[in-house]
């Protein structure tokens, strides 16, 4: 559902484009050009009391043998200003960015969003919630959550 | 309009509404060495001069490479993921690869005073303008 809507994204703006400007082929090609990601607004039920806008990382998933990794991209985000917590079961990722570096600014051309991160993943009761670790470098933040030891499937002789 | 506190959000609401006015600008139109459209790039004003932050998590610094020319500024680098061997993935959003952008301002930029920050996948470049093209006051008699 979610590539199903980028992909509609990109096909939108590929109209948008003027005549002459390349138009885009196959997303995810890694031959073709760099795709521009448009920020996906996160929706909640609850209004925030600032009126800065919370937007989803774009986040990778990818599953090693001992553990889930989650990549998520925050650029902006300090490594003091990440908050990682699990409550429920739920994995929480939240990120703020310093907007005081932008008062006194005035927009001239904009072409993406600015504001917070904040994504969160619903973890399986596969992963080992006491050892989750984190870890944040130039904006990217790499989440190892190892997975709890289970026990082998044992074949039954039958005799 | 008078406010009795500063705002600290300004920037950013005015940023918003610029960008939703869905205003097509050919301001920073590709020049045939660009790529594509890959950083995306806002450009603000600060007092006389302009600050362009872009967005670039990620990238190995050394890969990164500015060239400024009279009104153009190129930016060119790599943008890395690199997965180990034998993992099986389950979502995969983010970009990687190659970008090469060169966006061609319509202000005279002095090149030697640029400056650039990379710091937390934020490249910040501020783009001073050159001293003959400041305002000069003039004094009446």
């Amino acid at each position: 559902m979610d590539s199903e809507q980028q992909l509609q994204m990109q096909e939108k703006r590929d109209l948008e484009r003027k005549p002459g400007q390349r138009t885009r082929r196959k997303p995810m090609d890694p031959t073709q050009e760099l795709q521009v990601q448009q920020k996906r607004e996160r929706e909640g039920k609850e209004e925030a009391t600032i009126p800065a806008r919370i937007f989803l990382p774009m986040a990778d998933i990818y599953e090693t043998e001992d553990a889930l990794k989650v990549v998520l991209e925050m650029p902006g985000v300090e490594k003091a200003s990440v908050q990682v917590h699990v409550e429920d079961g739920v994995l929480n990722v939240e990120g703020r960015l310093d907007l005081s570096k932008y008062k006194g600014l005035l927009p001239v051309y904009t072409e993406y969003n600015i504001g917070h991160y904040s994504r969160s993943f619903r973890l399986s009761n596969k992963i080992n919630q006491d050892k989750i670790g984190a870890e944040m470098k130039e904006g990217v933040l790499s989440l190892t959550l190892p997975k709890v030891e289970e026990a082998k499937p044992r074949t039954i002789e039958v005799v | 309009m008078i406010t009795a506190f500063t705002e600290p959000f300004d920037a950013l609401l005015n940023l918003q509404r610029a960008l939703e006015s869905h205003r097509e600008s050919d301001w920073m139109e590709d020049l045939t060495t660009s790529q594509g459209p890959f950083p995306p790039i806002n450009v603000f004003q600060q007092g006389n001069d302009l600050l362009a932050i872009i967005e670039l998590p990620g990238v190995e610094k050394s890969s990164l490479q500015i060239q400024a020319k009279e009104n153009t500024i190129r930016i060119s680098g790599k943008k890395a993921i690199s997965y180990p061997d034998g993992v099986s993935v389950h979502r995969r959003e983010r970009i990687s690869g190659e970008f090469d952008r060169t966006l061609s301002l319509p202000v005279q930029v002095d090149p030697d005073r640029i400056k650039a920050e990379y710091r937390d996948g934020i490249l910040a470049l501020s783009l001073p303008r050159p001293e003959r093209d400041k305002p000069r006051t003039i004094t009446i008699n």
